[in-house]
C-alpha cells in the first residue's frame, strides 16, 4: 500500500500527528480477537425461547385462510401467533421510517416474496423451524407488479390496497432545481449527451445478520430489547409510540453489531414480533434471521431507474445536468432517510461541478419486492447521485473525444466558490478538488497508464482506466431541515471525569465496526489532555446513553464527533475555572497546554487534569459558584453537512476471450477533513472499495417475472472475497470542514459512493474498441460480453 | 444421542439431536460464543474452526461427526495469557473492524502458517477466499497473516515493515500489540 502526503500549502498536517495519538491501536480489538466480541445471537438468557418466522413463497396473493393447529400441538411450541391475532391489539401494521406502514404480519394479502405471515416460539430454534412447517396457508394468487417501467401501467395489479382510495402503485413524486433554467441551457448547449442509467437493486448483507432477544418483565411491566440497531435510542422511541410502551421502560441495548451498511437502521417485523412474543409468554425471546431472510426481506439498496442528460460547449465546459428517475421502493415505503428527504440527498447530484442549472424530476412507485432503499453505505443516495453524473460525465468525455480526467479538471467547484452554493440548494463547506484529482492521478501514474492502454490497444487487448471524483454531504444533519419521523437529527454526548483523572464519555451513536470505541475516545483525550486509554466509551444502550439518532450516512463523527469535542471543551472550561482556585489567579492568567493548566508567564505553577479532576471531587471549598464533580452534557446540533470528497482511479483488464473484469488497480484519494485515527479511515476506504468492486461487478438482487428471488443466499448473491480486489492504494488530502469543531467530515461511505462510477468507467474505457458508451451493473461476464456485442441491456 | 469429542483440549460429552449442527453445538451448548454463524450454504466461513488441525466450516459438519475428534476454535487461540501471534497480527494491522469474520479468519490464518511459515501474498488470498468479511477489503487481513508470520520467523524487520504499511511509523509506542492484547 501507498500513502502519499502532498502537503500542498496552508493545509493542516494531521496525519503523522492527528489529535495526538493518531494512528493508534483498536481498544475493542482485544476482545474481538478472543471471540469475545458479545453480539446479539450470543445474549443467553435463563428460560430463553425462540422464534422464527414463516414468510410468504409468493410476491403477490391474498390470504385465504392460516391454520395453525398442528403446529400448536408440537409438544415444544409455547406459541403461534398470525396476522390475525396482531391485528386483534392493532399490532398487525407499523410505520416505516417514511411516514408509511408495513404489516408485522399480513393480515389481508402478501406483497413481497418473504413477507412475513406468522411466527412461532419455541423451546429451542430447531423446532420452532420445525413447526413452521405444520402451519398450512392458503394463498389465493395475484399477478406480481415486477417490473418498475410497467408498475404505473393502466391496469396493473394495486398493491397497497391497503391504503384507503389507492387505485395504482405511485408512492410520491418528487422534484429539485429549476426545471425552466435548466431547459433553456439545454436548448442553447452546443452539445448534449443523454444516457440510460440503471443502478440495480442490491443488498448490505452485514455477516451478522438481524435478530433480538426481548425480555418482557411483566411486574415491572419493563421491556429490554438486545437488538441489531444501528440506532438504539430512536427505536426505543418508535416502540414507545407504535407499541404504546412507556418510554422509560424500555431499554434497547445495541450491543457488537457484525457490520451494518445501514441494513440495521429500520425496524423489521422481527423485532416486533420478539416483544409480542416475550409479552405473549412471559419469557425472553430470541429471534434470529438466517441469511436468506436477511436478503430477501430486509433493507435493499439501490433500485433507480434512471436518465441522465447533460449539456455542454464543445470546449468541455459543463452547463448543466438533468435527470429523471423512476424508484422501486419495494411493497412498503421503507426508507430511512430525513422526513423532508424522500429521495435521501439525491439532490446533490450536481457532483463536483460548477454549473449554470439542474433539475432532477422523480417518480417512486411501488413493486411486489422487498421494502428499503436507503442502505449499503449510500449516505442517503449519494452513490446514486455520484454514479449517475460520473457516468454521464464519462459519456459526455467520450462524446467530446476529451481524456475524462481532463474534463473534470476543467470544471470543477474552485476552491475561492466555497462556500458554494450548489444549483439544488446544497451548501457545500469546503474543498479543494483539483489538489486531490492530480494526486490520485501522480499515484496512478496517468500519463503513464494512458501510453500503455495504447500499447495494449494495438495488441488487441482490453485495458481501462477509469476516472471518477466524487462529493458526498454527510453528517445529517441540523434540526430545522432534518428529522425521522419527528425526531430532530441531533446527538447527545456526556463526559465524566472521575476522581483518579479516568473518564467515561457517553454516545447516542452505535458502532458497527467502525471503532468508536477508540476514535471517540481519541477526541475526548486531545481535548482534554486525559490519555485516550484513560478514557471508556460506552454506546447501545439507552439507559446508559444521551439520546441521539445513531449511526448512518457517515454521521457519527460530523454529528457526534462534533458533540464529544464540545463536551470536552465544557469540561475543561470548568476545570478551568477550579485551576483557578489551586493556583489562586485569575482564569484570565491561565494558559492550557494539553493536559494541564499553568500560570501565563510561570509554567511551574501548573495543575494537571487529573489533579483539577480530584479536587473537583475533593474537600474544601471550590470557586464560588461552583458544583462539585467534573462533567457535562450537552446535545449536538450541526450547522450544516459536511462534505468530505475524493478523486479514485481504477484500472482493469477485461479477458477478450472471457469477459471477465479484473481490476488490477485502485487508487483512491481521500479528503474527510481533519483526520482522527487515519489506521481507521484507511480500513473504512478499504471496506468501501470492496463494496464497490461488488456492486460494479458482481452484487444484484434481481427477481424473476413471478417475483420470486434471484439473490436470497450467498450462493446466488455474490459479494468479493480476497480474490476480487486488489491490494488498494490510498492517499489523502486534508482540506478541514470549517464549522465541525475539530474540522472533521464523515468517510464511513466514501468509498461506497465513489467506487462504483470508479470501475464501470474503467470496464467501459476498456471496452472502447467495441463502441461501447455505456453497459449498467454488475459487470458479471455475462453482461460485459453483451456490451462487447452491442447488446447490453438493462438489468431488469 | 450422546456425543463426546476434545475441544479446545477439554472432553466434552452432550446429548444431542442428531441433526445438530456444530457451529450450533460449540456456540449453544457450550457457550463459546467465539465462532460465529453467518450463512446457511457454507459461503461466508465465520463459523471457520479446526477439526483434527484442519480448518473446516462448522455450519457443514454435525455435532455427531465431530464426535471422538479434537475440535478447536478461537478461545484457545491465547495460550497461558499470551496472545497468539495470528491474533497480536491482527490487532497490529487493522485487520479486523466488527470482528464478525475475524475468528474465523484467524483459525484460517493459523491453520495456513502452521504448514506453511512464509505464505505469499496470493497464497494467503487463496487461503481466505473461502471466507467473506464485509468491512475490511481483505489488505489489512493478508498483511495481519504477514506480520504473524514474519514474527514467528524472528524476522522483525519484516514484521516491522508490514506494521508500518498499516499504522505508519507514528504509532504510540504504548499500543505496542503484544501490551493491548494484555490490557484486558
Amino acid at each position: 500500500m501507498t500513502t502519499t502526503d502532498p502537503r500542498p500549502a496552508g493545509f493542516v498536517d494531521n496525519d503523522h500527528k492527528p489529535l495526538g495519538h493518531g494512528r493508534m491501536h483498536r481498544k475493542e480489538d482485544p476482545r474481538f480477537v478472543r471471540g469475545r466480541g458479545r453480539y446479539v445471537d450470543d445474549v443467553q438468557l435463563p428460560g430463553m425461547l425462540h422464534l422464527a418466522i414463516l414468510r410468504s413463497p409468493l410476491a403477490h396473493a391474498r390470504i385465504v385462510s392460516i391454520d395453525t393447529s398442528a403446529a400448536a400441538a408440537h409438544p415444544k411450541v409455547k406459541a403461534v401467533v398470525t396476522g390475525t391475532d396482531l391485528a386483534a391489539q392493532g399490532l398487525a401494521w407499523m410505520p416505516t421510517l417514511s411516514n408509511d406502514v408495513q404489516a408485522v404480519l399480513a393480515t389481508d394479502k402478501v406483497r413481497f416474496q418473504g413477507q412475513e405471515v406468522a411466527f412461532v416460539v419455541a423451546e429451542d430454534r430447531y423446532s420452532a423451524r420445525d413447526a413452521l412447517e405444520l402451519i398450512e396457508v392458503e394463498y389465493e394468487p395475484l399477478p406480481p407488479v415486477i417490473d418498475v417501467r410497467t408498475a404505473l401501467a393502466d391496469g396493473a395489479p394495486v398493491i397497497r390496497d391497503d391504503l384507503e382510495g389507492k387505485t395504482d402503485n405511485h408512492c410520491f413524486d418528487w422534484e429539485t432545481g429549476d426545471q425552466a433554467a435548466t431547459d433553456a441551457v439545454f436548448e442553447r448547449a452546443e452539445v448534449v449527451v443523454s444516457q440510460d442509467i440503471v443502478y440495480p437493486r442490491s443488498h448490505p448483507a452485514p455477516m451478522e445478520t438481524c435478530g433480538s432477544v426481548a425480555d418482557f418483565d411483566r411486574v415491572e411491566g419493563r421491556l429490554t430489547l438486545w437488538s441489531t440497531t444501528q440506532a438504539p435510542h430512536a427505536h426505543r422511541t418508535l416502540y414507545a409510540l407504535v407499541a404504546g410502551l412507556p418510554e422509560h421502560k424500555i431499554r434497547v441495548i445495541s450491543p457488537d453489531l457484525g457490520g451494518g451498511f445501514g441494513n440495521k437502521v429500520p425496524i423489521y417485523p422481527g423485532y416486533v414480533c420478539s416483544v409480542v412474543a416475550s409479552i405473549v409468554t412471559g419469557k425472553p425471546v430470541k429471534w434470529m434471521e438466517d441469511r436468506s431472510e436477511n436478503l430477501m426481506s430486509t433493507g435493499f439498496a439501490r433500485d433507480y431507474v434512471m436518465r441522465g442528460e447533460i449539456a455542454a460547449t464543445r470546449e468541455g465546459k459543463i452547463l448543466a445536468i438533468r435527470t429523471n428517475v423512476l424508484a422501486d421502493h419495494g411493497a412498503f415505503n421503507g426508507t430511512a432517510a430525513p422526513v423532508k428527504y424522500p429521495a435521501g440527498f439525491f439532490g446533490v447530484f450536481t457532483g463536483s461541478y460548477d454549473l449554470e442549472a439542474a433539475y432532477c424530476s422523480m417518480t417512486a412507485v411501488y413493486t411486489n419486492k422487498a421494502p428499503g432503499g436507503v442502505a449499503y453505505a449510500c449516505s442517503f443516495r449519494i452513490t446514486e447521485a455520484v454514479y449517475l453524473v460520473e457516468r454521464i460525465v464519462d459519456c459526455l468525455a467520450q462524446e467530446l473525444d476529451m481524456d475524462p480526467a481532463e474534463l473534470r479538471l476543467r470544471n470543477f467547484i474552485r476552491p475561492e466558490q466555497f462556500p458554494y452554493r450548489s444549483k439544488t440548494g446544497w451548501v457545500y463547506d469546503s474543498g479543494e478538488y483539483e489538489t486531490a484529482m492530480r494526486l490520485a492521478m501522480d499515484m496512478a501514474g496517468y500519463e503513464d497508464l494512458r501510453r500503455e492502454q495504447a500499447e495494449k490497444r494495438e495488441r488487441g487487448e482490453l485495458m481501462g482506466i477509469g476516472v471518477a471524483f466524487f462529493t458526498e454531504a454527510v453528517g445529517a444533519g441540523p434540526r430545522k431541515d432534518m428529522d425521522i419521523l419527528g425526531l430532530g437529527m441531533n446527538d447527545g454526548c456526556e463526559l465524566r471525569v472521575h476522581p483518579t483523572g479516568k473518564a467515561v464519555v457517553r454516545l447516542s451513536v452505535q458502532s458497527q465496526g467502525q471503532g468508536h470505541e477508540t476514535t471517540f475516545a481519541q477526541i475526548v483525550a486531545e481535548e482534554i489532555g486525559i490519555p485516550p486509554d484513560d478514557i471508556d466509551v460506552v454506546h447501545g444502550d439507552t439507559d446508559n446513553t444521551p439520546f441521539g439518532l445513531g449511526t448512518y450516512g457517515s454521521r457519527s463523527t460530523p454529528v457526534s464527533g462534533a458533540a464529544a469535542a464540545l463536551v470536552a471543551r465544557k469540561v475543561r472550561d470548568k476545570a478551568r475555572i477550579i485551576a483557578s482556585g489551586m493556583l489562586e489567579v485569575s482564569v484570565a492568567d491561565l494558559e492550557w497546554e494539553k493536559g494541564s493548566f499553568h500560570v501565563t508567564g510561570d509554567p511551574s505553577k501548573s495543575v494537571t487534569i487529573q489533579q483539577i479532576a480530584m479536587a473537583a471531587h475533593g474537600a474544601g471549598d471550590l470557586p464560588e459558584g461552583l458544583e462539585g464533580a467534573l462533567e457535562a452534557q450537552i446535545c449536538y446540533n450541526p450547522v450544516n453537512l459536511t462534505y468530505p470528497f475524493g478523486a479514485y482511479i481504477c484500472v482493469v483488464d477485461v479477458d477478450p476471450g472471457t469477459a471477465v473484469v479484473k481490476v488490477r488497480r485502485f487508487v483512491a484519494v481521500d479528503d474527510c477533513g481533519t483526520r482522527i485515527n487515519p489506521m481507521i479511515i484507511e480500513g473504512q476506504v478499504h471496506g468501501g472499495l470492496t463494496d464497490g468492486v461488488g456492486m460494479a461487478l458482481m452484487e444484484m438482487i434481481a427477481f424473476d417475472a413471478e417475483g420470486n428471488c434471484l439473490g436470497g443466499s450467498l450462493m446466488d448473491y455474490l459479494i468479493p472475497t480476497s480474490l476480487e480486489v486488489p491490494d488498494w492504494e490510498t492517499g489523502h488530502t486534508v482540506t478541514p470542514s470549517p464549522h465541525h469543531p475539530i474540522g472533521a467530515k464523515g468517510i464511513g461511505e466514501s468509498a461506497t459512493v465513489g467506487s462504483p462510477p470508479a470501475i464501470v468507467n474503467a470496464v467501459v474505457d476498456a471496452l472502447r474498441p467495441f463502441g461501447v458508451r455505456h453497459a449498467d451493473m454488475p459487470l458479471t461476464p455475462s453482461r460485459v460480453w453483451d456490451a462487447m456485442r452491442g447488446a447490453a441491456t438493462p438489468p431488469i | 444421542m450422546q456425543v463426546t469429542m476434545t475441544v479446545n483440549g477439554e472432553p466434552v460429552t452432550r446429548e444431542v439431536e442428531g441433526r445438530l449442527l456444530l457451529v450450533h453445538f460449540l456456540r449453544d451448548h457450550l457457550g463459546l460464543t467465539g465462532t460465529h454463524w453467518g450463512c446457511d450454504t457454507s459461503n461466508c466461513g465465520t463459523c471457520v474452526v479446526w477439526l483434527d488441525g484442519e480448518p473446516v466450516k462448522s455450519c457443514t459438519v454435525l455435532a455427531a461427526m465431530a464426535g471422538g475428534h479434537e475440535v478447536r476454535t478461537v478461545e484457545d487461540l491465547e495460550r497461558d495469557g499470551q496472545l497468539d501471534p495470528v491474533q497480536r497480527g491482527f490487532i497490529a494491522c487493522h485487520g479486523l473492524q466488527c470482528g464478525f469474520c475475524t475468528p474465523g479468519m484467524m483459525m484460517t490464518a493459523r491453520a495456513l502458517l502452521d504448514r506453511n511459515p512464509d505464505p505469499s501474498e496470493p497464497e494467503i488470498r487463496e487461503a481466505i477466499s473461502g471466507q467473506i468479511c464485509r468491512c475490511t477489503g481483505y489488505a489489512t487481513i493478508v498483511r495481519s497473516v504477514r506480520w504473524a508470520a514474519a514474527v514467528e520467523r524472528g524476522d522483525v524487520v519484516e514484521a516491522a515493515a508490514v506494521a508500518e504499511d498499516a499504522t505508519g511509523p507514528d504509532v504510540e509506542p504504548a499500543a505496542e500489540p503484544a501490551a493491548a492484547g494484555g490490557a484486558q
